[in-house]
């Protein structure tokens, strides 16, 4: 491990990825990059956030302890560093599943939250909320349809009273967004070799850790975390 | 789509990009004494002077910039190797060339912290910009010889051409499978019918009846 450091050639460097991909810290950031690729909203990762947070809070409390025990500055500011980056991860990935349910929230007004409704009427991708999250979104929604209603649907005839709906006629809910899945991602194997099954070709697409390829999120959505990393 | 359709811009802000690159691991020559370091993204050290040691690039760069060592410029920065490369990447118009996934950032941040402990720099530089140059250039015009299909693969694309590129791939392939699809297309017509309703709200149609 020791001398092939900076070589630079593919093979060493994977093994660098691997061996660092064991930190939460790196699977935090694999988590933040798939969450902020994809389309739609991704499992939360309870077990890896809660380890974060105890490893921040750790922390914390160890620069706090050096600082009033007149540990070397250098050391202190290093560990703050430290911190610094992985509650600065921790965030991101947070924040960008909340975008994610609220995305373009100010910029409209009858549009509604962009993805809440639909991310809140499906169990499947309710189900990929926090706790928290749940909670966050309920009370979106809520507001929202307060909103809604004291601003624009108590001035509306009776047939169009739904935040949801366009009219009493819509047989289903034609005014929630739902995410566009039908689009492309960029995406690297993180095994040595992936076989990925294509919708439109007999032949397979074969990865290999260098490759980098741009494809139809939903040929390779159930391998996101597993066999592939979004970049 | 959020961060996507919404901004015609990259995926990932440089700043980003560069911050997922000061995680790959540099070789530092120390000049002073300090114990382990437990960090929450790895373990590093313990330190003494002049022997070299595996430090994340951030954290070279931190203790470069306090004067507390030197870091060891990979090797693959040489310009002996770099010269190869760009030859490579000449020659051969239709593969990119094996280069690290964070190679633009990492040279950056090496030179804007650590130019005097890059030998040759000035070539160095010059090198890199070229490959980079002839690389991006290449990305471009094999994408117009991109066709309909469902995926595009890449070997060696970098981690900052990937988030330049992305935009321009994403939307052709998007367009190529909606010609592809006659079916989705009705999909596709529906959500880009209704994206912009959500920048600049409309009444529906049959609402507008009762103004």
């Amino acid at each position: 491990m020791a001398e092939d450091l900076g070589d630079g050639s593919t093979a060493e460097m994977d093994e660098y990825e691997t061996l660092m991909s064991t930190t939460d810290v790196e699977l935090l950031k694999t988590a933040w990059r798939n969450e902020k690729a994809a389309p739609e909203i991704l499992q939360f990762q309870a077990l890896l956030v809660k380890r974060a947070r105890e490893q921040i809070q750790l922390v914390e409390e160890t620069v706090e302890e050096f600082e009033g025990s007149g540990m070397d500055p250098l050391t202190v500011s290093l560990y703050q560093m430290d911190l610094d980056r992985a509650q600065f991860l921790l965030r991101s990935y947070l924040r960008v599943r909340l975008q994610k349910v609220t995305a373009n929230s100010l910029s409209c007004v009858l549009q509604i939250e962009k993805y809440m409704f639909y991310i809140w009427k499906n169990d499947n991708l309710r189900n990929r909320l926090s706790e928290p999250e749940k909670i966050f979104v309920k009370r979106c929604i809520n507001d929202m349809e307060k909103h809604i209603e004291e601003t624009v649907l108590s001035k509306l005839p009776d047939n169009y009273q739904s935040a949801r709906r366009q009219s009493i006629i819509s047989e289903e809910d034609d005014m929630v967004p739902e995410p566009q899945l039908d689009t492309f991602v960029a995406c690297k194997s993180s095994k040595n070799f992936v076989s990925i099954r294509l919708v439109d070709s007999e032949r397979p697409l074969e990865m290999e850790r260098h490759d980098v390829s741009f494809v139809l999120y939903k040929v390779i959505e159930d391998k996101i975390g597993v066999e592939i990393d979004l970049v | 789509m959020a961060g996507q359709s919404d901004s015609p811009i990259s995926l990932f802000s440089p700043e980003e990009v560069e911050f997922i690159a000061e995680d790959e691991l540099m070789e530092i020559v120390p000049n002073m004494r300090m114990d382990p370091l437990n960090f929450i993204c790895g373990d590093f050290g313990p330190f003494f002077p002049q022997i070299p040691v595996k430090v994340p690039l951030w954290l070279a760069v931190a203790l470069k910039k306090r004067g507390k060592c030197t870091i060891r410029p990979p090797q693959w920065m040489s310009v002996e190797n770099l010269t190869q490369l760009l030859e490579g990447e000449r020659e051969d118009q239709g593969t990119f060339q094996a280069v690290p996934f964070h190679y633009i950032e990492i040279s950056r941040l090496l030179f804007d912290h650590a130019r005097e402990d890059i030998p040759d720099i000035y070539m160095v530089r010059s090198l890199i910009e070229d490959i980079r140059d002839v690389r991006l250039h290449k990305v471009e015009t094999n994408l117009e010889k991109f066709s309909a299909t469902s995926a595009v693969k890449i070997a060696h694309l970098s981690a900052m051409e990937v988030n330049v590129v992305r935009p321009f791939v994403v939307r052709s392939l998007q367009a190529f499978y909606k010609h592809d699809n006659p079916v989705v297309t009705a999909d596709l017509d529906s959500m880009s019918n209704r994206q912009p309703q959500v920048r600049q709200p409309q009444v529906p149609n049959n609402a507008r009846r009762f103004e």
